[in-house]
């Protein structure tokens, strides 16, 4: 008997992939997560992380600095995101692309940018470092807000806003009850794209001179220090908040909306 | 009045966005240090960029990673895309989930569980970059998967039945049927793979070999540094990298443009 290769074994490949790079190094944080540096199962590392008051402040710092940008960049973006949706054509495919443009430059150089100018707007960065964090942040996660929004509210059946206003609605009760609650899979999926970058991006901290430490980088201290077991212990922190999110947010969204970034292109 | 407030708001943001990134091409051109000095015109930073052998080496290096790591993420990709498609659903949506661990996931945990596995429990050395291309690969593959999936569902799949009927092996209706009506996707997951490469700083970091620089590394550990000509050699390179992609967001458009239109008159 010939083994015959189907259309559905080209996924071998991809598949063994996924598990050599992405499932096994799960796998391996786990372990070092549970263990000490002699490998021996211990729990020492997760009740020293939830018990230590430092890392519990980096904990809470972290989710406090993403919610605060979440807000800003969601309150930022709805406004140019419903607004490009209600243009039409050319302009409106113009427009667009120049608020995504910023996506295709790398991060790091924007920040730099970024840095120029609010020195010489402060005088000195470091007297404010946490206005400085939210507004790099904010710079550089914005774009990443507007698009998800922006296609939702472009797949709006424009029927539904029609027969709120003919059945005697006003624009700010359409708006309320009818759009936004519409557009609900595209602010969520903007927050899933925002929240967790915020809360571990730690070089936009360290560019805007923000000694203070949040989750991400406790990591880059422990690699630095070489210690694996504290360093897998905080990424399987973050990969459990992951979890819950993605959870809580399959109810709303199908995941399609992860490949809008390559939508414009 | 709507609609003045409309442009105000639009504007105030495209200032807060534009303003830095043009501020600083502005000083690329002069000899000044810092922002707010205007000195004389001079392309000494432009100069400094592209004869520095440290400078070159890293725009290179990251050029090279970006273009053959998205490569290698292409073909895996769509590759495991087109398996998936045809799979049963139990199997496909295994693959689902195990895609979109990296999607979700911080690029912070992939880089460190990635160094962790490969150079502390596998010791493989960071100086065969096997680490640094395995994990760009896992950061853009994923996203090749999802912009190719959609177009797989679109694709109609008669076409390579009846191309089985008339005599073709499935590898040349896969080659010659399928992989076209696909292509968009493919094209577009390349460019993503390409740009998230470019972008990624944490992935990097944690894989390098230490002699290797990408822009991101590169820029934040000059940041930190005080010598003056290699930051403002980084505004140039800032603006260079700023005029490329609007032109190639651009022809990028005016192609898809006229792509739109031949389909009409088709």
């Amino acid at each position: 008997m010939v083994f015959k290769i189907a259309r559905k074994h080209l996924c071998i490949p991809y598949v063994l992939f996924l598990l050599l790079f992405v499932i096994a190094p799960v796998i391996v944080i786990l372990y070092y997560a549970f263990t000490n540096g002699e490998g021996q199962f211990t729990v020492a590392n997760f009740l020293g992380f939830f018990t230590s008051g430092n890392t519990v402040g980096t904990l809470l710092y972290s989710l406090f600095i993403a919610l605060i940008v979440t807000c800003v960049c969601v309150l930022l973006a709805y406004p140019v995101a419903y607004i490009l949706s209600k243009m039409m054509g050319r302009k409106r495919s113009t427009l667009l692309l120049l608020f995504i443009i910023p996506m295709w430059i790398n991060f790091t150089l924007r920040l730099t940018a970024l840095k120029e100018v609010l020195s010489v707007i402060e005088g000195n960065l470091a007297y404010h470092p946490f206005l400085n964090t939210v507004i790099g942040q904010t710079y550089d996660f914005l774009p990443f807000m507007i698009l998800p929004i922006y296609t939702t509210l472009c797949k709006i059946d424009k029927s539904y806003v029609e027969a709120a206003s003919d059945l005697g609605a006003s624009p700010a009760e359409v708006f309320f009850k009818v759009t936004l609650p519409l557009s609900m899979p595209g602010i969520i999926s903007g927050i899933m794209m925002v929240f967790l970058p915020a809360m571990t991006n730690y070089v936009i901290l360290d560019m805007m001179y923000n000694s203070t430490y949040i989750m991400g980088s406790l990591i880059g201290g422990y690699f630095s220090a070489y210690n694996w077991n504290q360093g897998s212990m905080i990424s399987i922190v973050l990969l459990a908040i992951i979890c819950v999110a993605t959870l809580f947010t399959n109810k709303f969204t199908d995941g399609e909306e992860a490949a809008d970034r390559g939508a414009v292109l | 009045m709507k609609k003045f407030m409309s442009a105000f708001c639009l504007g105030i943001l495209l200032l807060f966005i534009y303003l830095p990134i043009m501020l600083l091409a502005v000083y690329s051109f002069t000899t000044s240090p810092q922002l707010g000095s205007i000195r004389e015109f001079s392309l000494q930073n432009y100069v400094t960029l592209f004869t520095t052998a440290d400078l070159r080496n890293m725009i290179i290096g990251t050029f090279a990673l970006a273009l053959g790591s998205a490569l290698i993420a292409t073909i895996l990709g769509t590759l495991g895309a087109i398996g998936a498609f045809y799979s049963g659903k139990l199997s496909k949506r295994v693959i689902n989930a195990m895609n979109q661990i990296p999607v979700v996931n911080a690029d912070v945990v992939t880089g460190f569980s990635i160094c962790i596995f490969l150079i502390v429990v596998l010791n493989i050395g960071k100086e065969t970059y096997i680490p640094l291309v395995a994990g760009h690969v896992v950061l853009s593959a994923p996203f090749v998967f999802l912009s190719v999936v959609p177009k797989l569902k679109q694709m109609d799949g008669s076409i390579y039945e009846a191309a089985l009927d008339m005599g073709a092996t499935p590898l040349t209706a896969l080659v010659k049927v399928v992989i076209p009506q696909i292509f968009s996707g493919i094209m577009s997951g390349f460019m993503m793979a390409v740009t998230i490469s470019l972008d990624d700083y944490f992935v990097a970091t944690y894989t390098k070999p230490a002699t290797f620089d990408t822009i991101s590394t590169y820029v934040v550990n000059a940041t930190k540094g005080a010598q003056t000509d290699i930051k403002t050699a980084l505004w140039a390179l800032s603006t260079v990298i700023f005029v490329v992609v609007v032109l190639a967001v651009l022809s990028m458009n005016m192609a898809g443009r006229k792509g739109k239109t031949d389909e009409k008159m088709d």
